[in-house]
């Protein structure tokens, strides 16, 4: 079963960037919904400013992670796992993966689009400017606005359903898959 | 028995001082509010986010060749401002920044203008925003073109000394103390130089 060229879990800097990307995605999502209801005020400009920051190194270490995923080969579904999976079940479980991914990607990308075309560039921490690859434009970033929101909500419900197949797996079917994520001896 | 004016005297008089005041206008030079613009940038944690203001008006009365007799007065009506989103134009006239309903107008009055050649001046004098008094120099370059004149520059101000933004938005890590002001005023009057 072992061989050396399939690993049976994560190596420790995928297992590294996974929790630390699956902490940052739930604190700038839940940030992000508390945000948006705030009056003016400087909390709130604040926490936009830092959603931004936020943002922009989620977007950077999800490069960094897509990077690391394409040269490091992830382990393949353990054969004992599969067996007893049906086929739906392999699709969404494929299907899940590749979508949170290009998730990754384009809920930062969209939003960055947004502030560059609400006529507010991004400086990161304050100081460091970043281009607009989208001109100001107020009409454009209405258009944008709404896609920001519904494709971190997408992307929200993709980790639902990934954490939810993860537990079920635990605690349901105690095959062990979970451990393959978790911290520990390689 | 008191001596009371016609209401015919009393046009007359409205006529005659409405044409005096149109011939001293002639003299001087007047803004084309149409092609002028008075705008301000901010920051904000670094961002910076401009606005501008629609309507104001300037009385100037300038001779470029003898600047130092000139005189300049600048007035910006505060509830025009605009930063072009309505979520911060709904703050701007509340009384922790720009207090509109009390302090209408910001005015500039020139107190001594100087000429630096090449078009350029340096024109000093007392800056008056949300009843505070300040003095300002301000840089000016005016360049003809045909029958008019632009008079440009851009000066900094600090926003607190003025009192824009109290309280809570006194915090100068949130938004920076200065402001930049930029304006370019298209004249028309203003002698060759």
């Amino acid at each position: 079963m072992n061989t050396a060229t399939a690993p049976l879990r994560y190596n420790g800097f995928a297992v590294v960037l996974h929790w630390l990307l699956a902490i940052a995605l739930v604190g700038i999502f839940s940030v992000g919904l508390y945000m948006a209801d705030l009056p003016f005020s400087p909390l709130r400009l604040k926490l936009y400013n830092w959603h931004k920051w936020a943002g922009i190194i989620i977007l950077t270490l999800s490069a960094i992670r897509l990077l690391w995923r394409l040269s490091h080969k992830p382990p393949a579904l353990p054969q004992s796992v599969t067996l007893g999976m049906p086929n739906w079940q392999v699709t969404i479980y494929r299907a899940t993966h590749v979508l949170m991914y290009a998730l990754f990607f384009i809920v930062p990308l969209v939003g960055w689009a947004y502030s560059s075309a609400a006529g507010f560039p991004i400086v990161l921490f304050g100081v460091l400017p970043l281009p607009d690859f989208v001109s100001a434009n107020k009409p454009l970033a209405e258009l944008i606005k709404p896609w920001h929101e519904i494709s971190a909500f997408a992307l929200a419900g993709l980790v639902v359903v990934h954490v939810t197949a993860a537990l079920k797996h635990h605690f349901i079917d105690k095959d062990g898959l979970l451990a393959r994520m978790l911290p520990g001896k390689a | 028995m008191t001596f009371t004016f016609s209401p015919i005297a009393r046009a007359t008089a409205i006529v005659l001082l409405a044409a005096l005041t149109s011939v001293s206008a002639q003299a001087q030079q007047k803004l084309l509010p149409a092609q002028s613009e008075v705008g301000f940038v901010i920051k904000q944690m670094g961002v910076p986010v401009e606005g501008h203001f629609k309507k104001f008006d300037a009385q100037i009365a300038l001779d470029p060749a003898k600047p130092e007799t000139g005189k300049i007065a600048f007035t910006v009506d505060i509830a025009s401002a605009t930063m072009g989103s309505p979520e911060p134009d709904a703050e701007l006239p509340k009384s922790v920044w720009f207090n509109t309903s009390k302090f209408p107008q910001a005015t500039f009055q020139s107190t001594s203008i100087k000429g630096l050649g090449g078009g350029k001046f340096e024109v000093a004098g007392k800056l008056a925003i949300k009843g505070n008094t300040r003095d300002a120099v301000v840089p000016v370059t005016l360049v003809q073109s045909g029958a008019t004149t632009t008079a440009s520059g851009v000066v900094s101000i600090k926003r607190l000394a003025f009192k824009i933004g109290e309280n809570e938005w006194a915090d100068t890590s949130m938004v920076a103390d200065d402001v930049q002001v930029k304006f370019k005023l298209t004249l028309t009057g203003v002698s060759k130089f």
